[in-house]
């Protein structure tokens, strides 16, 4: 599977996952020159959800968790604040989620979700 | 558990201090901070862990880990600490249910593989450790040796990780490496080999008997380093106390296993004369290292073309030679090594060396020779006892088929001359004659009325300071031990005033 198509994938599953929890999606794949969200959400009692997404085949080179170091940390917090401030929703509660989806050979997967990380 | 505790400790000097190392894991991105001033090689474990981890098959936790050296105000360095973290993080993940008990200490660094390594100083660790009430101890099998010269401790020992898991889960304890017979390397030295030289054997005996600093001054190739290289021989072999001693600071400067654990023959060090001050007296940046005068402690540093030396690095041996002890200081902290040592330093008599008997073959000028052996400093010389002048055995004792004195034979004599100044000393704070105070030796402990009228004379004349004075005394004291008299004779204070001024005018 290309990586592209891997990614996208991923996004999908944890779309669904966030949405049998009770979240709105609000936003997918939002790009500025900075960067890109993957996913942005609304939990049921307001809070908004920045997600990135990290989706693998294998654990060769890793956890996909592994892959968000220092300087992506940074960026994601700086883009959740700018897609607050563009959507007139600066001030309001937030937090930023990882999940790591690893899919193995017979297409399952298993999405590693971790709240309120960074 | 996702809190787990161990215990192990951090060395300064010789000095120990007990270190908690707590291993928390907790949700959140992978991570992997450690606490608590971390140097460089302790910096680089989470590497070593993780590999060692994975290659054992070990789970390593994709959470955020949080290592806490504490007392964490103090600079922790060295990669012993491997393997209390490793431990740690396989109680925390649950891996290893029942946790290793408050009073057992863990030493370790870790190959890639999971293999655990020798690390430095396990001796004075574990002698430390002793005193915050442990009573058992982990260490890598390489270190099992020196580990159990510690009296009083339980040591498991370990050639890898996952034998460490299995001794937590299932109480396995591995099988012991087989220890090496101990070689004890300068056997084969022993002063039966030395043809002649009678004035320098009889330098080195009493050397020996008083502890009196030596310095040889002979041509090249006439057999100063030969003498040298043979006290450790006649001096008595070392307690168990000083033995130990003598083992851990070997241990911390990583040469112990070239000595042997616990080996009773006093060391013999003999640092190149291009040696840097650090190296003679002990220093480094992060772990201070004890230096060449610490690894003589108890025994012999010899400095050969004493006069080649860069004069700062002579001059630093004056403060131990002083105190018995070095006392360093870096940024990171300070620390204090036992450096109670004999002093030999050996001389030619001039740059080419060959100025001896009429000087013939000698070419330098008559400047160069008056300027080389000044270039030992007065105040280093002043601390010297004994000046023996070695020179070429000549054909009538090449050619005897009579041998000089064994080392057993003439350590008889040492040993029992110096029994005879340990009675006399009973109760004080010295036990050698070296180490007689000056004041004492104006009191107690005089040479014969006609043996002071000769120093005081002496003295008169301005032939002698006031430090000569004293010093001549002693030397007098340890021929008079060796000759069996209860006071040092008049020609005591002679031979004595011989041996130090080199000459009697």
């Amino acid at each position: 599977m290309k990586n592209q198509a891997l990614g996208s994938r991923g996004e999908d599953d944890v779309m669904k996952y966030l949405q049998q929890r009770g979240c709105t999606i609000l936003d997918r794949n939002w790009r500025i020159k900075e960067g890109e969200i993957d996913l942005v959400a609304q939990s049921p009692d307001g809070e908004i959800i920045f997600v990135e997404v990290k989706s693998r085949s294998s654990r060769k080179f890793g956890d996909p968790l592994e892959a968000v170091n220092a300087v992506k940390a940074q960026r994601l917090q700086r883009l959740a604040l700018a897609w607050l401030v563009t959507h007139s929703a600066f001030g309001r509660p937030f937090r930023i989620d990882c999940a790591g989806v690893l899919y193995s050979i017979d297409g399952r997967n298993e999405i590693d979700y971790r709240e309120g990380v960074l | 558990m996702t809190l787990a505790r161990v215990h192990t400790i951090a060395l300064v000097g010789l000095v120990g201090h007990l270190i908690e190392v707590e291993v928390d894991i907790s949700e959140g991105l992978p991570g992997y901070s450690l606490l608590g001033l971390p140097d460089a090689a302790l910096s680089e474990s989470r590497e070593r862990i993780r590999s060692a981890f994975l290659n054992s098959g070990l789970p390593w936790p994709n959470k955020k880990v949080t290592i806490s050296l504490s007392p964490a105000w103090l600079p922790k360095s060295g990669s012993h600490y491997d393997v209390p973290i490793a431990i740690g993080l396989l109680v925390a993940q649950g891996v290893i249910t029942n946790p290793p008990p408050e009073s057992q200490v863990i030493l370790g660094e870790l190959g890639l593989d999971g293999t655990l390594k020798f690390v430095r100083g396990v001796l004075p660790t574990l002698i430390a450790a002793l005193s915050f009430n442990a009573s058992s101890a982990i260490v890598p099998m390489a270190n099992l040796n020196e580990a159990k010269a510690v009296p009083g401790f339980e040591i498991v020992a370990f050639n890898n990780l996952l034998e460490v898991v299995d001794f937590f889960t299932r109480g396995q304890i591995p099988d012991e490496a087989a220890t090496e017979d101990q070689i004890e390397s300068r056997d084969y030295l022993d002063l039966i080999d030395v043809v002649g030289q009678l004035p320098a054997r009889k330098a080195l005996e009493i050397s020996a008997i008083g502890g009196h600093h030596l310095l040889l001054i002979g041509p090249p190739g006439t057999g100063k380093t030969m003498l040298a290289e043979r006290i450790p021989t006649i001096l008595p072999t070392l307690s168990a106390q000083e033995s130990l001693e003598v083992s851990a600071i070997h241990s911390v400067a990583g040469s112990l296993n070239q000595r042997g654990v616990l080996t009773r023959t006093p060391p013999f060090v003999a640092p190149h004369h291009t040696t840097t001050t650090t190296a003679m007296v002990g220093g480094g940046s992060h772990a201070v290292k004890p230096g060449a005068v610490s690894l003589a402690h108890a025994g012999v540093l010899f400095i050969d073309e004493a006069p080649e030396c860069a004069t700062g690095v002579l001059d630093s041996l004056r403060q131990p030679l002083e105190s018995g002890q070095v006392t360093i200081s870096r940024a990171v902290n300070t620390v204090t090594y036992p450096a109670n040592f004999l002093l030999v330093l050996a001389a030619n008599p001039c740059p080419c060396g060959r100025f001896n008997g009429r000087g013939r073959a000698c070419t330098c000028s008559s400047m160069q020779i008056r300027n080389y052996l000044k270039k030992l400093s007065g105040p280093l010389l002043d601390r010297i006892d004994i000046r023996a002048f070695v020179e070429a055995p000549t054909r009538v004792e090449m050619a005897s088929e009579l041998l000089g004195e064994s080392s057993a034979c003439v350590k008889e004599r040492v040993i029992a001359a110096r029994g005879v100044a340990a009675e006399r000393f009973k109760g004080e704070r010295w036990s050698i004659n070296s180490q007689i105070p000056s004041s004492e030796l104006r009191g107690r402990f005089k040479a014969a009325r006609d043996g002071m009228a000769l120093l005081h004379a002496e003295l008169d004349s301005e032939r002698l300071s006031a430090r000569g004075f004293h010093k001549v005394l002693r030397v007098a004291w340890s021929l008079a031990d060796r000759a069996g008299r209860t006071i040092p004779s008049r020609e005591d204070v002679e031979a004595a005033f011989i041996m130090r001024e080199g000459t009697f005018l």
